[in-house]
């Protein structure tokens, strides 16, 4: 087999050039904004729950969105997903249309309330919505391993706990390795040991290139994320780094800085 | 294929439900010899009725399964989930349908093996057309319940759509009352309504005339069972509010 015609050449040039475009574009990919919020504002049941927010997540981090219950953390995720209706504003993710047809394969979202099916084991509702998804058979044993859950596969969910039942959710999300991971409070009600756990494998998914959007309204887990988006009554108070916003508030804790952040 | 995934999921959640799967299959049988023995000294009721009822038994069971099952999916979130996935509304209908019409199959062959066994039932027509227009009304209960789901927020309102919908149907099809013995304008509401074409097709089946009457009826009835499906889908939001 020779290499050296100038066919050939050419056809290697060709080939490099074409491996570059795709590096290029996946970096692109990477450090650009994986969500980009102008001006939303929604309205559900007569209330307005976000009148008017702007903001960006960046793509390969893990940014997390904290606020007290009610600040409206759901109805903003929900938006993201594509599940929400909106009054107004735009909502950009992953460079299109939030709720796009072509972004239901590629985001993962974990609602509040664990949504798989209670009379199903672990693996049945995973083969389910692997199935769904089009995600390999293997994904589903790869997503139980990843939430820790490996004894229970078998299992039927209604005769897990509640954190377990979370997992499983998570799990579901977790399935066809989805570019955008939308979780809304995964770490809810978990014991210490599996939230770092989870917290963990977080920063593993985001350190492959994925984008991880976390809702929590417990404060002490801002300190995990790469990037914070503090909501308080549908407005954005803040949005930075944990570290930024330590030091532009002069608070060590990030509940003190969210109090001062609150009363400026 | 996204749909044969939604027939898998929904007939292993039966599965891990023996007592509703045993209800869903032995009631109709004990509702059948019920009939027979009620009127044991006038056996030709059991011999006019016993046909059609068998026949619409799955409609009832399949509308009353369904929309119990769809607003669950709507109330545990597992539908925004999947409204969220790249599954297509029509796939999640259509795995309905099929999970059910599975089920009717096994309804119908219980009760069918009943009647016409053991309760010695006869028809002048095909028996096996009986079951299979058996398994075509579980279809129509399955279309019916998915569309009025949409309509319940909660269980108990959604077992009441069973007699307000399923009731009057009943009532109004020609199994009771011949249609030609009702006033008009009740003649006139039961032309409009599903169940009156399904019952139509069973006793045409029953006496064996399958004629350009039968064939109207099956038509309505597959016509019926699209209409809800599309409602059905319409009652479907990506988005809600």
């Amino acid at each position: 087999m020779s290499r050296s015609t100038p066919a050939a050449c050419l056809l290697t040039t060709r080939r490099a050039l074409n491996i570059l475009r795709v590096m290029n574009s996946s970096t692109e990919e990477l450090h650009g904004p994986a969500v980009r919020v102008k001006g939303l504002r929604v309205v559900r049941g007569g209330n307005v729950v976000l009148p008017d927010l702007s903001c960006e997540v960046e793509g390969g981090r893990v940014t997390g969105m904290l606020g007290p219950s009610g600040s409206g953390k759901s109805t903003f995720l929900r938006t993201v997903v594509g599940v929400q209706r909106v009054a107004g504003g735009t909502v950009e993710v992953l460079g299109r249309p939030a709720g796009s047809p072509a972004l239901r394969a590629r985001v993962g979202y974990m609602t509040q309330a664990p949504s798989v099916y209670g009379d199903l084991t672990i693996r049945e509702n995973l083969r389910f919505f692997a199935r769904v998804l089009g995600a390999p058979g293997s994904a589903v044993q790869k997503a139980i391993d990843e939430v820790s859950l490996i004894e229970f596969g078998d299992r039927v969910v209604n005769r897990l706990s509640g954190g377990q039942r979370a997992r499983v959710s998570l799990a579901a999300a977790l399935l066809g390795s989805p570019e955008l991971l939308v979780l809304d409070e995964p770490t809810v009600g978990l014991d210490p040991v599996l939230r770092r756990d989870l917290w963990t494998l977080f920063h593993q998914l985001a350190s492959d290139g994925r984008t991880l959007l976390v809702s929590s309204h417990v404060m002490d887990e801002a300190d995990r994320c790469d990037a914070l988006l503090l909501l308080r009554d549908g407005r954005l108070l803040a949005q930075d780094t944990p570290a930024a916003i330590r030091a532009r508030t002069g608070a060590e804790q990030l509940d003190e800085a969210f109090l001062r952040l609150v009363e400026s | 294929m996204r749909a044969l995934a939604v027939v898998a999921r929904v007939l292993s959640q039966l599965r891990r439900d023996p007592r509703t799967v045993a209800l869903i299959v032995c009631v109709p049988m004990l509702l059948e010899t019920l009939l027979k023995e009620i009127f044991a000294d006038r056996p030709e009721v059991f011999q006019h009725t016993g046909a059609p009822l068998l026949g619409l038994f799955p409609f009832v069971t399949m509308f009353l399964v369904t929309s119990i099952t769809m607003l669950r999916e709507r109330t545990t979130g597992t539908l925004e989930r999947l409204m969220a996935s790249p599954l297509r509304k029509l796939d999640l209908l259509a795995g309905y349908g099929g999970a059910f019409a599975v089920v009717a199959v096994f309804q119908a062959g219980a009760v069918s093996a009943l009647g016409f066994g053991a309760l010695g039932l006869e028809v002048a027509g095909p028996k096996v057309l009986v079951a299979a227009l058996a398994v075509g009304n579980a279809v129509l209960g399955t279309a019916l319940g998915l569309f009025v789901s949409a309509f319940a927020e909660t269980e108990f309102q959604a077992v009441q759509f069973m007699p307000a919908i399923v009731f009057p149907q009943i009532l109004l099809c020609g199994l009771l009352v011949g249609r030609g013995q009702m006033a008009d304008w009740l003649r006139w509401i039961s032309d409009a309504l599903p169940l009156t074409y399904a019952y139509d097709a069973l006793a045409h089946t029953a006496a064996d005339t399958l004629d350009g009457r039968f064939a109207l009826d099956v038509g309505v009835v597959c016509g019926c069972i699209l209409l809800a499906l599309s409602l059905g889908a319409a009652t479907l939001r990506r988005r809600t509010g």
